[in-house]
């Protein structure tokens, strides 16, 4: 049996499933990484200082444990990858698949490099002797970023997915395709979302 | 976006995404230089948590183009931002309910 609407839309909710989909999956995500973002407001209200004692020294501002330069190109990287991936939407929609092979590559590209940046954050924490354990500040930092880079990976494993072998719906069912690469583009939109309010909470406060 | 877009709209948006893309970059080099000035700790929050709701409606406006959509995302989404506010006056009023003394940092 074929799923139903699924490159037209329904006609009572005036769009195609996927998308009343990825929204309903996206509104869980808003309610997870809520649930941590005010664990985060309860740790800092409740905190004689922030980020306080980490590994028996005391830091005064989250500028002294964490790299804010880096962070910044971090933001800078996942916001060029929401154009990209938007780009390779558009380009689907202009039925240019050649310059969507290459948008949603550069997607892939500032994901992959998203990720290498945050493993050398991390390695310089660890490197320190920073760990999880040792504050509570470390603690929502690592579970907030680790939580978020997870999402990071999947999101490459879908957009590869995408750029490789699942590109070929292109020629069998082009609406079709094309609503996947918007619905795929709207989940990695809101991986940005969330590290744009991430940022500035962890890094700059 | 509806799925009645054209080709032809899509090209205009192309330009609005472009420039959407300058904003976010600009409101990133802001926040960051606004929080190199240290300032205490209710203005630093105001000023982070503006610029960066600036940030996100732009993301949600126009890259997932919440601008164009349909009343059943919205309706949604009204939900979500609701449960999502009970999370945190709950979050919040629970600190306020307990004996004594401070959380251990």
């Amino acid at each position: 049996m074929d799923i139903p609407y699924t490159a037209t839309a329904r006609p009572d909710t005036g769009v195609y499933n996927a998308k009343v989909g990825i929204w309903l999956f996206l509104a869980s995500e808003v309610m997870l990484f809520g649930g941590l973002f005010s664990a985060y407001i309860f740790l800092r209200i409740g905190a004689p200082a922030w980020p306080g004692m980490l590994g028996g020294q005391l830091y005064k501002t989250s500028f002294d444990v964490l790299n804010v330069p880096i962070g910044t190109f971090n933001t800078m990287i996942l916001i060029a990858s929401s154009v990209t991936i938007v780009m390779s939407w558009a380009s689907l929609m202009m039925n240019d698949f050649k310059k969507y092979k290459r948008y949603m590559g550069l997607t892939i590209l500032c994901g992959l490099a998203f990720l290498v940046v945050k493993a050398f954050e991390y390695n310089a924490k660890f490197s320190h002797g920073l760990f999880p354990a040792d504050g509570n500040f470390l603690a929502i930092y690592f579970t907030l970023t680790g939580l978020h880079g997870l999402h990071v990976v999947g999101g490459i494993i879908v957009n590869s997915y995408f750029w490789g072998p699942g590109s070929k719906m292109w020629k069998t069912d082009p609406k079709r395709f094309t609503n996947r690469i918007e619905v795929a583009g709207l989940y990695w939109h809101f991986v940005d979302i969330v590290w744009i309010f991430l940022f500035p909470t962890i890094y700059l406060l | 976006m509806s799925d009645s877009a054209h080709a032809e709209d899509v090209k205009k948006h192309v330009r609005i995404y472009i420039a959407v893309f300058g904003a976010l970059a600009a409101l990133t080099v802001i926040t960051v230089a606004v929080a190199y000035l240290h300032l205490s700790i209710v203005p630093a929050l105001i000023v982070a948590l503006f610029i960066a709701g600036i940030k996100g409606s732009l993301v949600a406006a126009y890259f997932m183009h919440l601008i164009s959509e349909k009343k059943v995302i919205f309706a949604l989404l009204i939900f979500t931002v609701i449960f999502l506010v009970v999370l945190f006056v709950l979050t919040i009023s629970s600190y306020h309910d307990q004996i004594g003394g401070h959380i251990v940092p």
